[in-house]
């Protein structure tokens, strides 16, 4: 019973939005292919983030980790807007079949040939 | 006792969440589990004391960012399921390693670091007022610059969208406001000598 009786603190909250954080990452790195999946990814990471922000805003007292989290919020929201504006274009361009390994456009013209014959 | 209760049940099903995002194939389902993990990521917040944080976070992620998804995967997602699906754990091992190595280190700087924190206590001004209130007072006033860089980068992240995704039809008739302002007197009024008796061709 002694184990329900310790109270919460940070690093409670820190392990969870770290685990949170890391299985984001690691999702971006297996699903390399799928750009959605990347993306969705991406959203987890954000969360994880704003998750820390908060806990150590609560515990230190102070409100700027709300500030910071809404911030981030913001600069999800635009992350995601841009990023499915960036599928809708390469949807077009790519006459439905999108492919993460073919968008190098703007890489270097030698390394994308290189590429291409590997 | 009820908090670290439900503290420990959010956080559970959240991270089981988020390994579902990662791990199902399925794109639907996938975003589906991100609208879990967000449910449990806010109920996290309330646990904070950050009610307005958790709020946003139901009414743009789920409301906004996860509906947003939902439409891309159903317009473009079988499409982005490419041959190779067998192949999606090509890059497993590395991965894994880069993974647990962060985590690894991240979680011993928080039990070396944060320890020592925990027992500090939430002041009471910041309990007088609710959390909406305490925001707004601090929100337009000591971080006013961040708030409209906020405005500034959703702006930006409007007209790319825009940007990106508007395409000129063919055929369709619209302004061209550059031709407009650009017009010249010369190139709109020709001045032609008529003579008596003939018109002007």
């Amino acid at each position: 019973m002694s184990a329900w009786q310790h109270t919460l603190g940070v690093d409670h909250y820190f392990i969870v939005s770290t685990v949170l954080f890391v299985i984001g990452l690691w999702g971006m790195m297996i699903n390399r292919r799928q750009i959605i999946f990347m993306m969705l990814c991406m959203e987890l990471s954000m969360l994880a983030v704003i998750l820390n922000f908060a806990a150590f805003a609560h515990f230190k007292s102070d409100l700027f980790g709300h500030v910071a989290g809404l911030f981030i919020l913001t600069v999800a929201a635009a992350e995601a807007a841009i990023g499915l504006a960036l599928i809708v274009a390469l949807f077009r361009l790519s006459d439905g079949n999108i492919r993460v390994e073919d968008m190098n456009t703007l890489k270097d013209s030698d390394k994308r040939e290189e590429h291409k014959t590997s | 006792m009820a908090v670290s209760v439900l503290f420990y049940i959010m956080s559970f099903v959240a991270l089981v969440a988020a390994l579902a995002v990662v791990l199902v194939r399925e794109p639907v389902t996938s975003v589906l589990s991100l609208i879990v993990v967000f449910f449990n990521g806010a109920g996290l917040l309330i646990l904070l004391n950050a009610e307005f944080l958790a709020v946003l976070l139901v009414i743009v992620y789920v409301g906004a960012i996860a509906v947003l998804f939902l439409f891309m995967v159903m317009m473009v997602g079988g499409a982005s399921e490419s041959a190779q699906r067998g192949q999606r754990y090509h890059a497993l091992p590395l991965a894994l390693l880069v993974a647990v190595v962060l985590l690894v280190e991240l979680v011993l700087f928080a039990v070396f670091t944060t320890s020592e924190q925990t027992a500090t206590p939430i002041s009471e001004s910041l309990q007088a007022v609710s959390n909406t209130e305490a925001l707004g007072g601090v929100l337009y006033t000591r971080y006013a610059p961040m708030f409209q860089l906020a405005g500034l980068i959703l702006l930006a992240a409007m007209l790319g969208a825009i940007l990106l995704t508007h395409r000129r039809l063919p055929g369709v008739k619209g302004q061209d406001a550059a031709a407009q302002a650009s017009v010249a007197k010369k190139r709109r009024v020709r001045l032609v000598d008529v003579k008596r008796g003939e018109g002007t061709q």
